[in-house]
């Protein structure tokens, strides 16, 4: 805000100078001028009607000759000065004018209102760099979650396409290079309530430097950062970014789970999922036979060994092994999009096909040519562009390899629901029925639509009358007494719990009766608006009694007095 | 030499001389303190305000600050010559006249500061 005033004074000097000068000149050669009164007596106007007459005159609003009508001397000084005083405030409201639009003026401007948004932040919020389709995705995600970011990004352009999204929140977005830490810390990387750091741009140095001064200027910040090579990777590790993620790499442990085990693959699709988004079908990859990938880039190269680590067979299309390397078993020399390439890698006795190129058009006419071939084929496409979304989900690919979402996703679970993450790696240790009985249990709570999934912790914010209860009333408090339905106790509302964290020890599927004590966290997983009905029981002192022991206690001092005795 | 530091000092130290030849003489006498010098007054301490205007640093901050409580007094000095002439018509009694070039004289106080600090600053600068 200092700012603008002192680039407004400082440009508004010389007008107003000028309209200083032409009024105390047009009032003086008033004053000297001698006139007549209505008598016809020689009379002298006085400071202060000359001042009255220049100003309405110099406005142009003009109410005439007074208090007497002047004589042709003073007429002729009043042209003099009708031109002067006009022109001079022109001048000055053109300039004022040429400032408010001039692209300083309207960057101080900015700035302020974007420094003033940010101070106002009183939740915790997320820093996210970079808005390219990756951050787009993201900050979609996090929006639809309720959940607060900030967004920087070098390009105005992509700023001002985010004010044309329809984002269920406020984001304020600020356009400045973000290899400048004076930019970070005015897009809030200082602020008390900046809860974590996201580095999404396209650029490896860029989301290098940005890790390396988020986690110099605040350590205790989480901080994720997108890394497209090996060598980043390990840099980024040695300073402690807490999250780096590669698409390829994740889409790749993707099919693995879903190769080895269906039902945990649907468990991760159905929890992870978009918000509103319908429930996936299971999908079932082959398991034995040969599979043909065509692409040995960043992703061919994941995928292969992930493929050969199940034990299945490879045969590997490539346009340019020379640039790329060949794998072990050979490759076939083409692009994959004319029939005798497929036919060379024996696409008619294959099970999969793996459409892995970086361009969205070879990929689509690998799947087409191929399905010609061969129609039962399992396929998996990559695909590259967000824009081709439409065309891509006309070809019914089995599974949509999609790098920005893929982070997106990744990421957002990481930020939102960092519990699910672990409850994810804890079920890869479970059996392939034990995801199929929790999927038959989602689909009994869920609406045909992905289910809401949360975490809560025992403690004064999350769960007041909990909290207060275990500590001061010395109460017992399981899972089971959480579950009830607070409006009629003997019914259960449909939640199931994930996974507990009780004094540092993991419980999966916690049972019903588990105690809960202060410092636990849960995560829970059930349909929208359940999460609500729960926080009465969490928050509300009066249904958590109820809940516990059937009975509605009086709160007032009175009724409190009168049930006793 | 810069022109555009002359014309800032001229205007400044315009300021308070004009200021201080109005407020000279007996204080109660309306002869003594012509209406025009007062106009006169007003107009460069606005002229000396406008150029301070911009500044950033500290002792332009300061500047500004003494030409504001110069012109408050001024303005005040000038409402109570209109009100005295226009209003209550009493003309310039010697209470009137002597209530306006005691305001005056606080303005001269102001702008005597504001001259001091131009002699600072052009001290510290050492060219």
């Amino acid at each position: 805000m200092d700012n603008i005033v002192y680039v407004v004074f400082r440009r508004m000097r010389q007008p107003l100078l000028t309209l200083l000068l032409a009024y105390s000149i047009s009032m003086l050669g008033l004053v000297l001028i001698p006139g007549q009164d209505d008598a016809g007596q020689p009379w002298h106007m006085s400071f202060f009607h000359a001042f009255y007459f220049v100003s309405f005159m110099s406005t142009t609003i003009g109410f005439g000759e007074i208090p007497y009508p002047f004589t042709d001397a003073q007429r002729m000084w009043v042209i003099f000065t009708i031109y002067a005083t006009v022109i001079s405030w022109i001048y000055a409201i053109g300039t004022l004018l040429a400032l408010i639009q001039g692209e300083a003026f309207q960057n101080a401007l900015t700035i302020g209102r974007f420094a003033r948004r940010i101070r106002r932040f009183t939740d915790p919020f997320t820093l996210i760099v970079g808005y390219g389709s990756i951050g787009r995705e993201l900050v979609m995600a996090l929006t639809n979650r309720q959940q607060h970011v900030v967004v920087l990004d070098s390009d105005q352009q992509r700023i001002n396409v985010m004010g044309l999204q329809n984002l269920r929140e406020d984001v304020p977005g600020f356009c400045g290079n973000a290899k400048n830490p004076d930019n970070l810390m005015r897009a809030g990387l200082s602020h008390p309530q900046c809860a974590a750091v996201v580095a999404l741009t396209d650029s490896n140095a860029v989301n290098l430097k940005v890790a390396i001064t988020s986690k110099l200027l605040r350590p205790d910040l989480t901080v994720v950062s997108r890394a497209d090579s090996a060598e980043v990777e390990k840099n980024m590790e040695s300073f402690g970014t807490d999250y780096i993620v590669d698409p390829f790499e994740t889409f790749a442990m993707h099919l693995s789970i879903a190769l080895q085990s269906p039902g945990l693959h649907l468990l991760g699709e159905w929890l992870g999922g978009n918000s509103h988004d319908p429930l996936a079908e299971p999908i079932y990859p082959p398991q034995q036979g040969q599979w043909v990938l065509c692409g040995y880039g960043r992703f061919g190269k994941a995928v292969y060994e992930r493929l050969t680590r199940e034990g299945l067979d490879v045969v590997v299309i490539e346009a340019t092994p020379d640039k790329t390397g060949t794998p072990p078993a050979g490759v076939v020399i083409g692009k994959g999009t004319e029939a005798t390439t497929l036919m060379e890698a024996n696409i008619d006795n294959a099970v999969g096909i793996v459409a892995g190129t970086d361009r969205d058009v070879d990929n689509l006419s690998i799947i087409m040519t191929a399905r010609e071939l061969n129609p039962d084929l399992f396929v998996i496409l990559r695909q590259n562009q967000r824009t081709n979304r439409t065309i891509v989900k006309a070809v019914h690919a089995n599974m949509v390899m999609h790098p920005s979402q893929i982070i997106a996703n990744k990421i957002r679970l990481l930020l939102a629901t960092p519990m699910l993450q672990e409850f994810m790696l804890l079920a890869k240790g479970e059996e392939d029925n034990w995801a199929c009985e929790l999927v038959s249990r989602l689909i009994a709570i869920s609406s045909e639509e992905v289910p809401d999934v949360w975490e809560i912790t025992i403690d004064e914010t999350d769960a007041e009358a909990v909290h207060y209860a275990l500590t001061t009333q010395g109460k017992v408090v399981t899972i089971g007494d959480l579950e009830r339905n607070p409006r009629e106790r003997k019914r259960h509302l449909p939640v199931i719990p994930l996974l507990m964290v009780h004094h540092g020890a993991r419980i999966l599927l916690p049972r019903k009766d588990q105690e809960v004590s202060v410092g636990d966290t849960i995560l829970w997983c059930s349909r929208y608006s359940v999460q609500s009905k729960m926080a009465w029981t969490l928050q509300h002192p009066v249904a958590l009694e109820y809940v516990l022991q059937g009975k509605t206690v009086p709160r007032s001092w009175v009724l409190k007095r009168l049930m006793r005795h | 030499m810069n022109s555009e530091k002359v014309i800032f000092n001229f205007f400044i130290v315009l300021a308070l001389t004009l200021n201080f030849g109005f407020v000279f003489g007996a204080i109660e006498d309306p002869a003594h303190h012509p209406v025009y010098e007062l106009f006169a007054v007003i107009v460069v301490n606005l002229i000396a305000t406008i150029l301070k205007f911009g500044d950033r640093t500290q002792v332009g901050a300061i500047l500004l600050s003494t030409s504001l409580v110069a012109l408050l007094q001024l303005f005040v000095a000038a409402i109570i010559w209109f009100v005295a002439n226009y209003v209550t018509g009493s003309g310039l009694t010697p209470a009137v006249m002597a209530s306006i070039v005691s305001l005056s004289a606080g303005a001269v106080l102001a702008n005597v500061v504001s001259v001091i600090l131009l002699l600072i600053e052009t001290v510290m600068l050492r060219r």
